[in-house]
């Protein structure tokens, strides 16, 4: 598989994930869905590190951020640290198994959540509600799921 | 699940650049797009492209709903239909009887101001769109809209429904637009008590229905059911357009002011068209302040720049402009109207005040007289609706974007 093959591969799967995350949802499910693009990103740099997954999270953050952004380059910034944590501890991640592979998730989403709760508030949209938390959660349960996806995609395409 | 690892190991070339030197790359990019987008507003035109490249993203989102919807249409039975048309005729039968008097009372409307004939509706166009996507957290609560810059539609344009006040538009892509919603807590609109002329701002209540006064002191006149219309005041809705009922006003002893919340009587939860109104300039009606233009409002911090001094009031004032529509009429209770003026009007009497220092750059005509009173540079000098405008633009804020735009 060629490193554009993987790049296309990519793409595809962010945009797939992103529709996800805009597609309207009534309030109560809103708060609990998991951040599908985040989650597509940590795959894509765990797995493929060396494709450009930071360039991926910056790239799908700033269409996040045309979405739902209060500013642009929010999610971008975001999701580039949370890419870049994954490429760099990508062995440690994929050598886990799947529960600890979760633990690490909602770490990660938790620190992607931070960035996003840090820079509202420092441009002023603050938002202190704790159910802007509880997609962490929800995303590290459906992580497994999530990663078994992604990689019968990669497989079957290959 | 050791099914993740399946591309562990498979040679792919990297594109230069170690993982750290990129990642500082993106941060640096996110950071300066974010300053320049929150600072600046740098990034209107870049705004611009993206949500055109995102429209196709949303019009996908939003086909499985508008399929569901026109499958229900289509297989409606027979009977329906009937229902529904006679229900429909019923209803326009009395609003025509509701708008028979209604010429007859403008015209005496017209008279009493002192105007030889009835003034024109202030709503001078209006366009339908439909809604193709709600998004209603608790922190945004906002509308994308099929209708764009292509349509005329401009950034901080009024959204109505036919009950009441929707929002306004707050980013114009070529073929859509975002709507933000009077219920979105980063929203603020002016309003008036329509039993007694108090003025405040309303503020979102952040769910799907509510507003909250508040602004209001412990002793305001507000009841039960008291019905909020716009004031015509922040340059963004006309006067006089119904925006929510009061639904619960609660007073506490210790507290200076009064706790208010009301339910606007916009529906938008059952809703899938809206209508984008443009108003007539000049009208009395009309949003009181000559910064309507686009480029006008998204001058971030105006006011924190030197603004030209606009013209006395009494020397411009045209006699054909009655008891204008933004002047305080009430002036009798101006007490919680303008004492309890809040963030988003805050920037308002620094803006219009007549400063006499002269703009640095923005007022290059030498005649303070004619000054004009759209005070932003980009306006050209002398347009023609300056001095109707100048008249209201004193008691008038500027546009009220939204809130967190205002603040650094």
């Amino acid at each position: 598989m060629t490193a554009t093959q993987v790049r296309l591969r990519m793409a595809l799967t962010a945009l797939f994930a992103l529709v996800l995350t805009v597609l309207p949802l009534p309030v109560w499910l809103d708060v609990l869905r998991p951040a599908f693009l985040v989650l597509t990103v940590l795959y894509w740099s765990i797995n493929a590190p060396r494709a450009g997954g930071i360039g991926l999270g910056f790239t799908c953050g700033v269409m996040l951020d045309v979405f739902q952004g209060p500013v642009l380059g929010e999610h971008a910034l975001a999701l580039a640290i949370v890419a870049y944590i994954a490429v760099r501890e990508h062995q440690r991640i994929r050598s886990k198994p799947a529960f600890q592979q979760s633990l690490l998730v909602l770490a990660a989403l938790i620190v992607y959540e931070f960035v996003l709760f840090a820079i509202d508030g420092w441009t002023g949209h603050p938002v202190t509600t704790p159910l802007r938390w509880l997609h962490c959660l929800t995303g590290a349960l459906v992580w497994p799921p999530v990663a078994a996806m992604l990689s019968y995609s990669e497989g079957r395409l290959a | 699940m050791a099914a993740f690892g399946t591309a562990a190991g498979r040679p792919l070339q990297g594109r230069g650049g170690s993982p750290g030197f990129r990642f500082t790359l993106y941060a640096v990019l996110s950071v300066v797009i974010m300053y320049l987008d929150q600072r600046a507003h740098y990034l209107e035109r870049v705004r611009y492209v993206l949500q055109a490249s995102a429209y196709p993203i949303q019009l996908a989102v939003n086909s499985p709903p508008s399929a569901w919807r026109w499958l229900r249409e289509s297989f409606q039975s027979r009977e329906a239909l009937r229902a529904e048309n006679a229900r429909l005729r019923q209803r326009q039968r009395d609003l025509e009887l509701l708008s028979m008097r209604y010429d007859a009372l403008a015209h005496e409307n017209g008279e009493l101001r002192g105007l030889r004939e009835a003034l024109p509706p202030v709503a001078d166009r209006w366009l339908a769109a439909e809604i193709i996507s709600i998004q209603q957290s608790s922190l945004r609560q906002r509308l994308l809209i099929d209708r764009g810059a292509t349509n005329g539609v401009f950034k901080g344009q009024a959204v109505l429904d036919d009950r009441g006040l929707i929002g306004q538009t707050t980013h114009v892509g070529p073929w859509s637009a975002e709507v933000i919603l009077i219920t979105d807590p980063e929203h603020a609109v002016p309003v008036r008590v329509e039993r007694t002329g108090l003025r405040t701002i309303a503020v979102g209540g952040g769910d799907a229905s509510s507003l909250a006064l508040p602004y209001l002191p412990a002793n305001a006149d507000v009841r039960n059911g008291d019905l909020l219309v716009t004031s015509g005041l922040g340059g963004v809705f006309p006067e006089g357009y119904p925006v929510a009922r009061v639904s619960e006003v609660h007073r506490d002893a210790i507290q200076p002011l009064a706790q208010v919340r009301a339910t606007a009587l916009s529906h938008i939860d059952s809703e899938t068209e809206v209508m984008l109104v443009w108003f007539r300039e000049g009208h009395p009606a009309a949003p009181a302040t000559g910064a309507r233009s686009a480029a006008d409002v998204k001058s971030g911090n105006a006011a924190m720049q030197p603004l030209p001094a606009p013209p006395r009031p009494a020397a411009s004032r045209p006699e054909s402009a009655p008891e204008h529509a933004a002047t305080p009429e009430h002036a009798a209770t101006p007490a919680p109207g303008t004492t309890s003026q809040p963030r988003t009007a805050a920037p308002a009497p620094r803006r219009a005040a007549p400063t006499a220092a002269p703009a640095a750059g923005a007022a290059p005509e030498p005649a303070p007289a004619t000054a004009p009173a759209s005070t932003s540079a980009s306006a050209p000098p002398g347009e023609p609706a300056a001095p109707a405008a100048g008249a209201a633009s004193p008691e008038a804020p500027p546009a009220v974007p939204p809130r967190s735009r205002r603040e650094p």
